[in-house]
C-alpha cells in the first residue's frame, strides 16, 4: 500500500470562523457567506488579509450554486485576487480534501499561510431537485436512472449492515438523539431539538430502514480555516492547533461494484477479529478505514480507541455514523452500535463524536462541511468552546487529539485528518 | 436561463429554469444497454485475473485489463434493498418504488435495479428473484428489472 512521504514542514491551524448554518439564507451570497466566515476568522487571530499567501476553495455543486468558477468570485470578493488558489471538489468530502490540499500547501513550502474556505448555498434548489443534482455524484448510467436519490444508497447500507451486524433503528436514532440534542448548545447549528428516540423512529420513512430524523441537512454556510507553517504560527499570540497527519482514500463509485475480500486491519486490531466477515461488501467503506490507517500510521498513533479524545465524523445519516465509529477503528466491525447505546460517543462518554451536532444538527452545506468540523476541532483543541459559542457545555475536558473525517458518495473519496493540542 | 419570475423584493430574488439537453453516451458500456432489448443481462469478466463483475466494464478495476461480455444468470438473491418514498424530482412519480443490489451465483460483485412485487409482499435478504425485461426499450438502466423468483 502506497503511504505519501512524510512532509517536512509542521502545519498549524491559526484560526477558524463559520456563518450559522440555515436552510434558506438569500440575505447573502456566497461570497459575503465567505467573507462573514473570514472576518470572524481574522479578528480572532488578529491577522490581516494581507498576511495570507493563497487559498483553496471548496464547494460541491456548480448546479446547486447556479455559478461556475465561484471560487474565483469569492476570491476577489475578499481580497485575495492576484494569489494562488485552486478550487478542490470531491462531493461530500470536498470540504474534507480541500483542508488537506491546504495543509499539502504549507507542508511543502509553497506558502507559509494559507486559507481553506468552504461554501455551499443548498436553498437555490428544491429538495426533490437537490436529490436530483446531487444523485448525478453516482453512477449516471447505472444508478442514477433508478430512481435519483443518495439516501436510498446509504440505505441499502444501512439495511445490509442491519443484517450482517444486528444494528438496529433504535441504535441509528439514538445517534439522531445525541447529535441534534448537542446542537442545543451550539449558536451556529441550523437545527438543534430536544427529540426522544421515539420521535426519531416516528418520524416519516424516506428510504426504509432510514427516516426523516436520520438524515442530515441541506444547508447553506461558509466556513474557513487559516493554516500556517510553524514559524509563522509562533509569530502569532493565539494558540495554534497542530495538523499531526492527513490521510485519504477511494473506493469504487458504484457500490455494486463492491467487493468481498478481508479487512485492512488498524493498528489495534487483529485477524481473528474479521475471519468470517467479507469485506468491504456494502455494510462498510472500506475508504474511510484506508484513510484512517494512513492518518493514524502517520501520526503514531497505535490506538485509536485510547489515543483519540473526540471525532467529528460524518454522519449525513445516523446509519453512516454508526458505520463510521467501525471503520475509524473505535470498535471492532459489528460493534458500532453498541458504541453509541452504550454512551460511548456522548458528550461524557470515551469518544465523544460530533458534539457541536455533526451534519444531522449542525448542518450540511456541502463545500463547507469539512471545514466546519476542522474549526469546531481547532475549538475544542485549543479549549476555547466557551469563547466561540458563549457557553461551555460542548467542551470536551483537556483533549489533545481529535479527528475529522468525511466522505464523498457512498465512501468514493475518504478523508481523515488528526489534529492535535500543543 | 431566461428571465425570472419575481419572487422577493428585499432581498431581490427571481427564479429562473434552466434546462439542457444532455447527449448522454454510454460508449463503451453500450452493448449492456443494447442487449436489455433483446433479453440479455451481461457481465464482464476479466480476462487477466477472471475477477466476474456483476455490473458491466469494459476494464477490471484490479488489473486495468480489457474484460469480455458474459451472460450473467437471469436468477439471483437480493443482497440488500431499500422502498423510497422520496426520490429525485426526475423520479417524484415513481415512489414508492423498492431498489435491490442483487447477488448471483458465482459473480464475484453485485447489480442495482429495481424490484416490483405484489401490494402485500416484502423483501428480504436471500430472498430469489428473477430478471425481467422492459417489452418497449427505453435505453436505460431500467430495462431490466426483478420480481420475486
Amino acid at each position: 500500500m502506497i503511504i505519501l512521504a512524510d512532509s517536512h514542514r509542521n502545519v498549524y491551524m491559526i484560526a477558524g470562523g463559520l456563518t450559522q448554518f440555515k436552510k434558506t439564507n438569500f440575505n447573502e451570497d456566497f461570497r459575503l457567506n465567505v467573507k462573514h466566515s473570514l472576518d470572524y476568522a481574522l479578528k480572532d487571530s488578529g491577522m490581516k488579509i494581507d498576511d495570507i499567501d493563497g487559498s483553496v476553495s471548496a464547494y460541491f455543486s456548480d448546479h446547486l450554486q447556479g455559478q461556475l468558477i465561484a471560487g474565483a468570485m469569492s476570491n476577489d470578493f475578499i481580497g485575495l485576487a492576484g494569489k494562488p488558489s485552486k478550487r478542490i471538489e470531491g462531493g461530500g468530502a470536498t470540504g474534507g480534501l480541500a483542508f488537506q490540499t491546504a495543509y499539502e500547501e504549507i507542508a511543502s513550502g509553497t506558502m507559509d499561510t494559507c486559507l481553506a474556505y468552504g461554501f455551499e448555498n443548498m436553498s437555490h434548489v428544491g429538495t426533490w431537485r437537490g436529490n436530483d443534482i446531487i444523485a448525478l455524484g453516482s453512477d449516471a448510467s447505472f444508478d442514477y436512472p433508478l430512481g435519483g436519490f443518495y439516501t436510498a444508497y446509504y440505505a441499502l447500507m444501512a439495511t445490509r449492515h442491519m443484517y450482517e451486524f444486528g444494528t438496529t433503528e433504535k441504535q441509528m436514532a439514538m445517534v439522531s438523539v445525541k447529535n441534534h440534542g448537542n446542537a442545543m448548545h451550539n449558536p451556529y447549528a441550523q437545527a438543534p431539538m430536544d427529540i426522544t428516540v421515539d420521535d426519531v423512529l416516528k418520524s416519516p420513512v424516506v428510504s426504509s430502514p432510514i427516516k426523516m430524523l436520520d438524515i442530515c441537512l441541506m444547508s447553506d454556510g461558509a466556513a474557513c480555516a487559516i493554516l500556517a507553517s510553524e514559524e509563522v504560527a509562533r509569530s502569532y499570540s493565539g494558540k495554534p492547533v497542530l495538523i499531526k497527519s492527513i490521510g485519504s482514500s477511494s473506493d469504487t463509485m458504484r457500490l455494486a461494484d463492491r467487493p468481498f475480500g478481508t479487512v485492512p486491519l488498524l493498528p489495534n486490531e487483529t485477524p481473528d477479529m474479521y475471519k468470517n466477515l467479507k469485506y468491504p461488501g456494502v455494510h462498510s467503506f472500506r475508504a474511510g478505514r484506508l484513510a484512517a490507517r494512513m492518518a493514524y500510521r502517520k501520526a503514531g498513533i497505535s490506538n485509536p480507541q485510547k489515543e483519540i479524545d473526540f471525532a467529528e465524523l460524518y454522519d449525513a445519516y445516523t446509519s453512516s455514523e454508526i458505520q463510521a465509529y467501525e471503520d475509524m477503528g473505535f470498535c471492532p466491525y459489528g460493534q458500532g452500535g453498541k458504541f453509541i447505546e452504550e454512551g460511548k460517543s456522548m458528550l461524557d462518554g470515551d469518544i465523544p463524536v460530533n458534539m457541536e451536532g455533526g451534519l444531522q444538527a449542525s448542518g450540511h452545506a456541502i463545500g463547507a462541511t469539512g471545514i466546519m468540523q476542522a474549526v469546531y476541532a481547532f475549538w475544542q483543541l485549543q479549549g476555547t468552546v466557551h469563547r466561540h459559542m458563549g457557553n461551555n457545555r460542548l467542551q470536551v475536558k483537556n483533549p489533545h487529539l481529535g479527528i475529522i473525517h468525511s466522505h464523498a458518495g457512498t465512501g468514493a473519496y475518504e478523508a481523515v485528518t488528526v489534529m492535535e493540542a500543543v | 436561463m431566461g428571465y425570472g419570475k419575481l419572487l422577493k423584493i428585499d432581498p431581490l430574488v427571481v427564479e429562473w429554469n434552466y434546462t439542457t439537453e444532455y447527449r448522454h453516451s454510454y460508449a463503451e458500456d453500450s452493448p449492456f444497454f443494447i442487449e436489455l432489448g433483446r433479453g440479455k443481462l451481461l457481465g464482464s469478466r476479466c480476462k487477466s485475473c477472471g475477477f466476474k463483475y456483476g455490473t458491466y466494464r469494459k476494464y477490471c478495476m484490479y488489473c486495468g485489463s480489457e474484460t469480455e461480455d458474459m451472460d450473467l444468470p437471469f436468477k439471483g438473491k437480493v443482497h440488500s434493498f431499500t422502498t423510497c418514498y422520496y426520490s429525485g424530482e426526475t423520479f417524484r412519480g415513481d415512489v414508492p418504488y423498492i431498489l435491490v443490489l442483487v447477488e448471483f451465483p458465482g459473480i464475484d460483485s453485485l447489480f442495482m435495479s429495481r424490484l416490483f412485487m405484489e401490494q402485500g409482499e416484502k423483501p428480504e435478504i436471500g430472498m430469489e428473484v428473477v430478471a425481467r425485461f422492459k417489452k418497449f426499450q427505453t435505453f436505460t438502466v431500467n430495462d431490466v428489472y426483478f420480481v420475486p423468483a
